[in-house]
């Protein structure tokens, strides 16, 4: 692969990771990290979404007037996550009812649009699949930390399978709203002090 | 009595931000400043309390299940319309207020300024829709317009709530020194978890 190519693919996983330095699409990182199985499903959708609308928009990119891009933005992405929606519900009916509106709310994760606006407008399509494939990459490499995390503490299980002994309590706090917060807080520190970005 | 136990409820147990993370980008973004954080909110609660009662008038007018008897067709099930419709009304909905308010109130207007059109995209408002269908889906609840619109609002209250402690919060952080990498999000997610913290003990109130 080219390196240019490379870099666009890469860059997303950690030097510029859509969660941890562009600050895009926390909600979700939360919402969906009690397990890692939703948090893995969660990843799948929101990366298809994102390759996706990024490919569409990008092929779309010299007809859309400007005027009214965001409207022609919102009615691809809205579309697709129906799509994808409709495949979790025939295929995985478990887990998107665990998965509830967060689904839905694929459609304003500001990853999604601000892919759009940032890269898919201005770059031909190869590139721009590219980029969505890393930065959906990306969010999910610290989705699925968050998730392993929790879900190691809390009940003492990776993807269902014990892995502490009966004997441990679980942590409750881990699971609830307070617990996500405070490690996607850690694991933002951690990221960051790798990479060495500074915030001003 | 039941509009209340609902409002206190969607306000401080069920804090659509700290317990269901919901339009976390423009509380971060748009925390750094007072002045900002509470104009942003009470735009938040303006939209949420007109787009809900809207989004519900679509929803058991025009696409739950059966929702067309009236037009004679009482076997169609539009409901994987659901998400396109929310975000199109929702945006429709946020340029007609913008319009109203540039019009009749260009103070507030101002005040606002490009806070209205980010709205749309503000996962709060299109999470509200959402959880409103769920509750019109269970067959368990009668489900009015009149919670759509309470809802609504006090959700909007209780993100108004958030998003002024935090700026409030972030204001005095200014002046504490931490670790380079700690600064900015980092340090904002580990306040917000305990703030979260805090409005769990609301959760014991008996309703």
């Amino acid at each position: 692969m080219a390196s240019a190519s490379k870099k666009i693919l890469m860059d997303p996983f950690s030097d510029n990771n859509p969660i941890t330095i562009q600050v895009l699409g926390i909600c979700s990182a939360l919402a969906v990290t009690v397990k890692v199985d939703t948090a893995i499903v969660m990843t799948l959708a929101l990366t298809s979404v994102v390759t996706l609308s990024n490919l569409v928009i990008s092929l779309l990119r010299n007809v859309i007037p400007s005027g009214i891009r965001m409207i022609v933005e919102m009615a691809v992405i809205a579309s697709l996550v129906i799509i994808a929606d409709q495949l979790l519900r025939a295929y995985m009916f478990d887990i998107s009812k665990q998965l509830s509106v967060f689904v839905g709310l694929i459609i304003t994760n500001c990853i999604v649009m601000g892919r759009a606006e940032a890269f898919a407008l201005q770059n031909p399509p190869k590139e721009s699949l590219l980029d969505g494939l890393g930065n959906g990459i990306g969010y999910g490499i610290i989705l699925i930390a968050v998730a392993a995390i929790r879900e190691f503490l809390g009940f003492g299980t990776l993807l269902n399978k014990q892995i502490l002994p009966d004997s441990y309590m679980g942590n409750g706090l881990v699971l609830l709203a307070p617990g996500a917060f405070i490690i996607l807080g850690l694991l933002i520190w951690l990221q960051r002090t790798i990479s060495k970005y500074v915030e001003e | 009595m039941e509009f209340l136990s609902l409002a206190v409820e969607s306000i401080f147990i069920q804090n659509i931000l700290l317990a269901y993370f919901l339009g976390m980008c423009s509380f971060l973004a748009c925390s750094k400043k007072v002045d900002t954080a509470i104009g942003l909110g009470f735009a938040v609660i303006f939209v949420l309390g007109i787009t809900l009662p809207a989004n519900w008038a679509i929803y058991n007018f025009l696409l739950k299940p059966g929702a067309l008897a009236w037009a004679g067709m009482p076997n169609l099930d539009l409901s994987f319309l659901s998400f396109i419709c929310f975000i199109a009304t929702i945006a429709s909905m946020v340029q007609l207020v913008e319009m109203i308010l540039d019009k009749f109130f260009p103070a507030l207007y101002h005040a606002l300024g490009i806070f209205l059109p980010l709205i749309t995209v503000n996962c709060a408002i299109l999470g509200g829709s959402l959880f409103m269908q769920q509750k019109v889906d269970d067959p368990n609840i009668n489900y009015t317009v009149m919670h759509a619109l309470v809802y609504g609002v006090s959700s909007g209250i209780g993100w108004l709530l958030a998003i002024a402690s935090m700026a409030a919060i972030r204001k005095k952080l200014r002046y504490s020194h931490l670790p380079d990498g700690l600064k900015g999000l980092g340090i904002t997610m580990i306040m917000t978890g305990l703030m979260a913290m805090a409005f769990m003990c609301f959760a014991g109130i008996d309703l």
